[in-house]
């Protein structure tokens, strides 16, 4: 098993996020988190990435207690990525800066070499042509593409992708969408917060409904999605449909 | 596309004579008032019962003249002193927000030293200051105290340390929280996030406010002259006590206006492209 969250507890003043939450991810499994805005999505990945500490519970990274105070952060999320909904680009770096700060700074790597390794990368996802250029002069699903490269090349053993198509054009989440099926037919380990439940479908191994911070059912997409035993998952599906995103 | 072989409809091209029309008129129009107030301006001034009398004593060609070249010789030390006032400002001011970033038990003092300081020397008249280092610290008899410029520089890299340190911390506090969460995820430890991303961005922000208190230092290096240096100020006093005419204060003031003027430009045109950036960028 590749990250268990057990009987995690996060509290923001009085309320509650995350209650008594317990979750397992095995080696190349895609998770996908599920359920209504507010319902700790979000907050399960940053805890999972030590970005808040929570208030109880224990979160393990192949079976070490990564929650442990005396646990350097730091050395922890260099083997997880983590990829965010408004993309968190630097803006003063080029694509290029972006994407190789981590590997020369923190893994040490040669500049160089890194560098070739990024310029591949850029090739596979069509952006070869945008490596020197601002953040600010590509799109939204560009961004978001430089973004998960960017996450790729520390070769983390877990990627969290946090709703990542949710601030994209509709014509934009279609690129986004097909990178990251491709690293689930590479083996990469996922867990996906998302609001696209036909993706969630497609690529999930299992998708989990989070609601009031708790698991409240989890399964293979075609159960959870196709055939909810919970009233609380039927409507929210429901909602979803008239919505028109399923 | 087909921009250059459109052409405009009878529409447009009766909205493009409305717009230039209405530019002539305004431009008619500023240039008639702006007439009118500089001659009624010109009128109560010349026209003051004691305008003679001030015209001697302030706007004398022969004095102002005399003093020229002692004032011009004071300005090149305010120039100098400036020049390496600035630097060490900035750098001080860098420092000291950057130190009350600094997390963790083992820096409570000195975090609590650096707040101390920005709230003391932002309060602190610079006057005072000056006075107290040019007067106090050598009335402490050390071996080796640098001489009265010296210390008058340190009070403007003191004082105006702690304003900059100020703009500095609200550079980086203008950072998104956000942009520190996408380089710690990336194994970045504090330092690393607060070097590669987090100061780059802040100090392009608040490049013009920056500048704009190094034009404010600019015109208070004339302060110096308190402690005794003969800079642009000194000079023009020497030179009003000698020929009782306040013409070289005028001299001086002009001088250092034209001084700021490059650095206003400058500050103006960073100001301008930021703004710019921000609106493209957004």
């Amino acid at each position: 098993m590749l990250l268990s969250c057990e009987h995690v507890r996060k509290t923001f003043g009085s309320a509650v996020v995350l209650d008594d939450l317990s979750l397992e991810v095995d080696e190349h499994q895609v998770v996908a988190l599920i359920g209504a805005s507010g319902s700790g999505k979000s907050t399960l990945l940053r805890c999972v990435n030590l970005l808040t500490d929570i208030d109880d519970g224990t979160i393990r990274l192949d079976g070490e207690d990564i929650t442990d105070p005396r646990v350097n952060p730091d050395e922890v999320r260099q083997r997880i990525g983590m990829v965010f909904q408004s993309y968190n680009l630097f803006p003063h770096m080029t694509v290029l800066r972006n994407i190789t700060l981590a590997p020369v700074r923190v893994h040490k790597r040669s500049a160089a070499e890194t560098r070739e390794q990024a310029l591949q990368w850029l090739d596979r996802v069509g952006l070869a042509d945008k490596a020197d250029s601002y953040p600010d002069r590509l799109s939204g699903g560009q961004q978001q593409r430089v973004a998960i490269v960017r996450a790729l090349v520390n070769s983390p053993r877990l990627l969290l992708l946090d709703e990542v198509t949710s601030a994209l054009d509709p014509e934009l989440v279609g690129e986004v969408l097909t990178m990251i099926r491709g690293l689930k037919d590479e083996g990469m380990t996922m867990v996906l917060a998302t609001h696209e439940m036909g993706f969630a479908r497609q690529v999930a191994d299992r998708v989990v409904f989070l609601d009031g911070g708790r698991v409240l059912e989890a399964g293979p997409p075609e159960q959870v999605l196709g055939d909810p035993t919970e009233a609380r998952t039927r409507q929210f599906l429901a909602r979803i449909i008239e919505a028109g995103r399923l | 596309m087909s921009t250059e072989l459109h052409q405009p409809s009878e529409i447009q091209r009766g909205r493009i004579a409305y717009r230039r029309r209405q530019t002539i008129r305004s431009v008619l129009l500023a240039a008639l008032s702006t007439a009118v107030v500089g001659v009624l301006l010109m009128v109560a001034v010349t026209g003051a019962p004691g305008w003679d009398r001030v015209k001697q004593s302030f706007f004398s060609p022969e004095v102002a003249w005399r003093w020229l070249p002692q004032i011009l010789e004071g300005l090149w030390l305010n120039v100098r002193l400036l020049v390496v006032c600035a630097g060490l400002a900035l750098a001080l001011g860098l420092l000291i927000a950057t130190l009350r970033t600094l997390r963790g038990p083992v820096f409570f003092p000195v975090r609590a030293l650096a707040t101390g300081y920005t709230y003391t020397f932002r309060g602190l008249p610079l006057i005072i200051v000056i006075y107290l280092m040019a007067f106090g610290v050598p009335g402490l008899r050390l071996q080796g105290t640098p001489g009265v410029l010296v210390l008058g520089g340190a009070a403007l890299v003191i004082t105006y340390g702690a304003y900059l340190a100020e703009v500095f911390r609200a550079g980086i506090e203008s950072v998104h929280p956000s942009q520190l969460a996408a380089a710690r995820s990336l194994g970045l430890t504090y330092r690393q996030t607060m070097r590669h991303v987090v100061l780059p961005q802040a100090i392009r922000r608040v490049a013009p406010p920056l500048l704009n208190d190094t034009v404010a230092l600019q015109k208070d290096v004339g302060l110096v002259s308190l402690a005794g240096p003969i800079d642009a100020v000194r000079a023009a006093q020497i030179g009003v006590a000698q020929d009782a005419n306040y013409t070289p204060y005028i001299v001086a003031g002009v001088l250092f206006v034209l001084l700021a003027l490059p650095l206003i430009g400058v500050t103006d045109w960073v100001t301008l492209r930021a703004a710019r950036r921000q609106s493209a960028g957004a």
